[in-house]
């Protein structure tokens, strides 16, 4: 009886302006950082910007699975009225998938190896030692970084010739084994700033025990970078794995392909075979978006297994910590 | 992850270190070279003292040694080659390159006779100039929004990260011929018709050209995105608390604090923008350049890989150009911000 009277009494004293106030409070909150209508402000616009963000890709998906009546049909705009796998079957067997993945991957994680060992090698050498010019040749080695490939391709793609290399992997293990491959000063720098963070007094502690320079470097200081290891590689593997421009030119009308190249010269030799205007070419196009679909699957794969990495990476590397 | 990482580390610890451990000490105390703790002899004859400066110069020079190498055969080399090449008509002769000497004459078949190159390389001026801004401020407003007090703040990073993976040549152009880079509703608005047709087709085509890749642009931003919310991530919050106290608005604290502690990134930002950009393998200016590199049957105007390579270079001062006006500008106003 008591209890029922209290909470008579309590909601009798909450008036309109109470009630006004609460809202109010709800929707603006303290200091309009922290109400609803902020939130549903914010969770909107991400919301969209990914939508906006993964627009092709959810186009790539679905378009891959059409068929060629459903590519026509203008009423079949997101879900295919099947799911239709023969795209992927006809360029899984076009371009001979397990085997062009195992080339793609080769002609990827090689390169990405050999340009991880060097430049943890002159990042560590950059960041622990005092050397006369160390500052000029920092300088070079982002100015590097800057200069674009179309101006060292040329008498790069010379020297190749000329010792008989073109068309094979060492094109791309030489320039990274020797810390100049794709965006090599990116690696270079990300293993400087880590070892610049790494305390000194671990590596000085050692030496003092009696540990040489190298055995410092191999067993204290690898150790403790095996993070920046792990950004390094997956960073250089993407974008080796990726990477069209250089391996169309040096690779070019050799057997070793990477993965995007090759699903590009399958269609453009398919589209010299069917003349215009047939079936095969109206289902060229889903075929298309299933061969990129084959393409990216790898690399949505390691993604989806080491994107802490990918994205703790910029953190990790001390970019921002001057 | 954990247990591999480990896993690695004892591998490496107990099979790889000793047997590296014991090359090296092989290298160092062998008849020619044998290295004490004070004194370097070289052939059990040449005693030489090592100081901490000495051994500081020469191990940091070890370790940077295959850098120097890369750096020589695959930068310096290649690019003063190229830059002497520009001098010269080359033609390909039974393997060999045979020069023979234009002067300037490249640079100005480039800018007087060539048909294509200077409208191309113009284009991708103006376009670099609308799409840097809009990759930019994407990448701030992004960043800023997943700064805010969001749940799953790994699941954001993780999509917008996401183009960086994927995004290869092929992939783009497929998508870019499909249609599938620009928005379907963008194309129906008509204010964008309405810009096209009233700013002349100077303007036009480039203005035309980003919204039709509107997508493509974003995609360019995974990158950025990740190194302005790491440092949006370290700004004091105190700063912004102690600003509140003292009246200022959101808007006022974004100029006056929040834009002003991220601008190194920006430039950073900048600066990587407009490289990948620039590199990035779909570029018309990089197509235009390989394909005269490898037609080596058109002796019109031009000259083979003389005149790909200056195209090249010029290509690289107008690349340099853009990020000394984009990083000015920015300075300039930062140092308005200071005062």
């Amino acid at each position: 009886m008591m209890k029922k009277m209290f909470v008579k009494d309590t909601y009798k004293n909450i008036n309109k302006a109470t009630i006004q106030r609460v809202i109010k409070h709800r929707l603006l909150g303290m200091k309009f950082s922290d109400g609803l209508v902020f939130k549903i402000l914010i969770y909107g616009l991400l919301i969209s910007l990914g939508y906006v963000y993964l627009y092709p890709m959810l186009y790539m998906l679905t378009n891959s699975f059409m068929t060629v009546s459903d590519i026509i049909d203008a009423s079949v705009r997101w879900v295919p009225s099947r799911l239709n796998w023969e795209n992927y079957v006809v360029v899984w067997e076009a371009i001979d998938y397990p085997r062009a993945l195992w080339d793609g991957i080769l002609l990827a994680g090689l390169p990405a190896l050999s340009a991880t060992f060097s430049s943890a090698l002159i990042g560590y050498g950059f960041a622990r030692f005092e050397f006369p010019l160390k500052k000029t040749l920092l300088a070079l080695m982002i100015l590097t970084f800057i200069v674009p490939p179309q101006i060292t391709m040329m008498p790069t793609f010379r020297l190749y010739a000329n010792y008989g290399l073109l068309g094979s992997i060492r094109t791309f293990i030489y320039p990274a084994i020797l810390g100049q491959g794709f965006n090599g000063a990116i690696f270079i720098l990300i293993f400087y700033s880590f070892f610049k963070m790494i305390p000194k007094s671990l590596e000085e502690s050692a030496q003092l025990d009696g540990a040489s320079p190298i055995k410092v470097f191999t067993k204290i200081a690898i150790p403790l970078a095996i993070p920046a290891i792990i950004i390094v590689f997956l960073f250089s593997f993407v974008w080796y794995y990726n990477e069209t421009f250089l391996s169309g030119l040096y690779l070019r009308g050799s057997d070793i392909l990477t993965l995007p190249l090759r699903v590009e010269q399958f269609f453009i030799n398919y589209t010299s075979i069917y003349p215009e205007g047939s079936q095969a070419r109206e289902l060229m196009q889903a075929a298309k978006l299933a061969g990129n679909i084959l393409t990216i699957l790898p690399l949505l794969v390691l993604y989806f297994f080491t994107q802490r990495h990918f994205v703790e990476s910029i953190d990790r590397t001390g970019i921002t910590g001057e | 992850m954990k247990k591999w990482i480990e896993k690695i580390r004892a591998f490496f610890a107990s099979k790889v270190a000793p047997k590296v451990d014991r090359f090296m000490h092989r290298l160092t105390h062998n008849k020619i070279l044998r290295m004490s703790f004070t004194h370097l002899t070289l052939f059990n004859k040449l005693k030489i003292k090592i100081t901490n400066q000495r051994r500081q110069t020469s191990l940091g020079y070890l370790f940077i040694l295959l850098w120097i190498f890369g750096f020589v055969i695959f930068a310096a080399y290649p690019v003063f080659y190229s830059l002497y090449l520009t001098l010269f008509k080359v033609r390909l002769d039974a393997g060999s390159l045979q020069l023979a000497w234009v002067g300037i004459g490249n640079f100005q078949a480039a800018f007087l006779q060539d048909p294509y190159f200077i409208e191309i390389l113009v284009n991708y001026i103006l376009r670099m100039i609308l799409n840097l801004p809009v990759t930019l401020v994407f990448a701030l407003v992004i960043a800023m929004l997943i700064n805010q007090d969001v749940k799953g703040k790994g699941v954001w990073r993780t999509v917008f990260f996401l183009p960086v993976i994927i995004s290869s040549g092929p992939v783009i152009s497929e998508l870019m011929n499909q249609g599938a880079t620009t928005l379907p509703s963008i194309q129906e608005y008509g204010f964008i018709r309405f810009i096209v047709d009233n700013v002349g087709s100077f303007l036009a085509n480039p203005i035309e050209a980003l919204f039709s890749q509107i997508l493509l642009v974003l995609w360019f931003a995974g990158i950025q995105i990740l190194i302005l919310l790491a440092g949006l991530q370290k700004i004091d919050k105190e700063i912004y608390e102690a600003s509140m106290i003292d009246g200022a608005s959101p808007w006022e604290s974004f100029w006056k604090i929040t834009l002003p502690s991220i601008m190194p990134l920006i430039l950073v930002t900048v600066v990587y923008t407009v490289v990948s950009m620039s590199v990035f393998s779909l570029n018309e200016v990089i197509i235009y350049i390989r394909n005269i590199m490898l037609s080596e049957s058109t002796p019109a105007i031009t000259t083979g890989y003389g005149y790909s390579a200056t195209l090249a270079w010029i290509y690289f001062l107008a690349m340099s150009l853009m990020i000394g006006i984009f990083v000015g500008a920015l300075s300039i106003r930062r140092k308005r911000w200071q005062s």
